[in-house]
């Protein structure tokens, strides 16, 4: 009897970091053959496409993608959802399976990003000769700077500071310890922007961008791309015994929006809406934090990862620095966290992080992860979440 | 401002800064659930209610979150702090001005208080009066 279950059944992830001789078409492309190679099928079998890419969302990039791989006539929506970009695009497809439109699906998430620079507050228009109040605020003219600050080094600086003001224990060098930890990760994945190790001095003696984070506790911008092939229960059992076996169960796929609180329009709320994404994951899943054997989550500035493990419930409410301390996110603890080096090494060409994700959760799964695989993994979860906001969990579970 | 008779030629560098009788930021109160916003609404994004009155703001607060900016666009000068101030209940994003911007001086939970801070003259003479926050304690 065929479930409604979905499952991921190829996909795969572009070598990120700068591509200067591939565009945006290339690198989708390069991950969408890819992904259908690994899947054993082709465009033919492709009923439903959802393509993402932020720095180009007015582009119809799905369409741009066909015209090179392959023009089915197949329904195609060009998905934007700031650094969920990816994970919106998945769950695109999944939800056109689930609706029964059809049975199986390409999600692509692609970014040239190299040298991008500050992606928010990167700018701030010149002053007018006269005064004159614009905008919802009535601002005389540009707030960045003036107003607190717009960069996203500095907005997810205060998110983990409010942390750190709310439960105490996190101060700058437990920041860059988060930091170290990922880049010692990163050093076990070909895949990844920067492979470097680098110590805890180095960390701390970086270019100082927002206190507390220096440069290399900062999410990398670079060039790359992921794609994945989803099909349905049903689909999948038609297929050869060989794709089955290597097929991964999506046993969540959530996306949330903040919901309003105090505070939220002031500083963006990154802890809400992950809390609620995780808590629906958990129970679609039915499975409780302490059965991940790995967690891939959205690590764009060092800051940040802190706050995600008590938003994703690793921990215990306010405990996420002592749950650091213990060892349990590094490759070896309880509870192995970006193991992949997460955004700060292996890079953050913002659309692709959706799907690189959950590329690197089946890759543990399926077994291949080679030199960093985490022996028997058999359940993870893959977050990002999106300024606005958006946040995307998904929970992956090996084949039985 | 309006029945006080303005400050010859300044002008609040924001909508929700009120620069009399004493300079204070005045937020969008909505009447049906109480919800504070700085901007211009279209309805409430809590209740979804369309009604707002408007509502003065603590000119005292405490420091609830903070970063240092050391690299910004330019034209912006660094380092400064930015923060996230707790007044009363109601949170309020600004610069901390008015203390050496380093984590030996910049504390969470610090006592502030609401300050002005002229932004420059236009080519008419106006003068842009902006806010900021700085130490309670010590101030002048």
């Amino acid at each position: 009897m065929a479930s409604d279950d979905i499952w991921i059944l190829g996909i795969h992830m572009t070598k990120f970091g700068k591509r200067p001789d591939d565009d945006v078409i290339d690198l989708a492309a390069e991950a969408s053959l890819a992904a259908l190679k690994d899947a054993g099928v082709t465009m033919a079998d492709i009923g439903v496409l959802a393509a993402g890419n932020l720095m180009g969302a007015s582009a119809p990039t799905g369409q741009m993608l066909q015209k090179q791989i392959g023009q089915t006539g197949i329904p195609v929506f060009n998905v934007s959802n700031a650094c969920a970009t990816g994970a919106t695009a998945l769950r695109t497809a999944i939800m056109a399976i689930k609706a029964g439109e059809t049975d199986m699906g390409l999600a692509v998430g692609v970014e040239k990003l190299s040298g991008a620079g500050l992606l928010s507050g990167g700018s701030r228009k010149a002053d007018a000769d006269e005064w004159t109040p614009s905008g919802r605020y009535g601002a005389v003219a540009g707030v960045d700077g003036r107003i607190g600050t717009e960069i996203m080094p500095g907005v997810f600086a205060q998110v983990g500071m409010e942390y750190s003001h709310k439960y105490g224990g996190a101060d700058f060098e437990l920041f860059a310890r988060i930091s170290e930890k990922n880049h010692s990760h990163s050093t076990l994945n070909p895949l990844a922007a920067y492979t470097k190790k680098m110590t805890l001095e180095e960390i701390m003696g970086d270019v100082m961008i927002a206190y507390p984070n220096t440069r290399p506790m900062c999410s990398a911008n670079c060039d790359g791309a992921a794609a994945a092939v989803v099909v349905s229960d049903a689909k999948l059992k038609t297929l050869d015994p060989d794709q089955q076996r290597r097929a991964v169960k999506v046993s969540a796929s959530v996306l949330t929006s903040d919901p309003w609180e105090e505070a939220c329009q002031i500083l963006p709320d990154v802890n809400t809406l992950t809390r609620r994404a995780a808590t629906q994951a958990y129970e679609q899943a039915g499975v409780a934090p302490e059965d991940l054997d790995l967690v891939e989550l959205h690590d764009c500035f060092a800051t940040a990862e802190l706050v995600h493990y008590d938003n994703l419930m690793l921990c215990k409410e306010g405990e996420a620095v002592p749950f650091f301390e213990s060892g349990a996110t590094w490759r070896d603890g309880s509870t192995p966290v970006n193991v992949s080096g997460g955004l700060e090494s292996k890079g953050h060409p913002i659309a692709a992080t959706g799907i690189a994700n959950i590329w690197e959760v089946c890759h543990h799964l399926r077994g291949e992860a080679g030199d960093r695989q985490i022996e028997g993994a058999k359940v993870g979860l893959a977050h990002v979440i999106g300024l606005g906001s958006a946040c995307g969990v998904h929970i992956l579970e090996k084949a039985a | 401002m309006g029945q006080t008779a303005p400050v010859s030629g300044n002008i609040p560098f924001v909508d929700y800064l009120a620069l009399e009788p004493e300079p204070h930021l005045v937020a969008n109160e909505c009447t049906s659930c109480g919800a504070r916003f700085f901007d211009r609404r279209n309805a409430c994004a809590s209740c979804f209610g369309t009604e707002f009155r408007k509502a003065d703001i603590a000119t005292e607060g405490e420091l609830r979150s903070y970063t240092i900016v050391a690299f910004a666009a330019p034209g912006i000068p660094v380092p400064f702090v930015a923060g996230i101030i707790d007044c009363d209940g109601t949170s309020v994003r600004g610069n901390v001005i008015n203390v050496e911007p380093d984590a030996e001086h910049v504390q969470l939970g610090m006592k502030v208080k609401l300050t002005t801070v002229p932004v420059g003259e236009d080519t008419a003479g106006t003068e842009a009066v902006n806010y900021a926050f700085e130490p309670l304690e010590g101030a002048a």
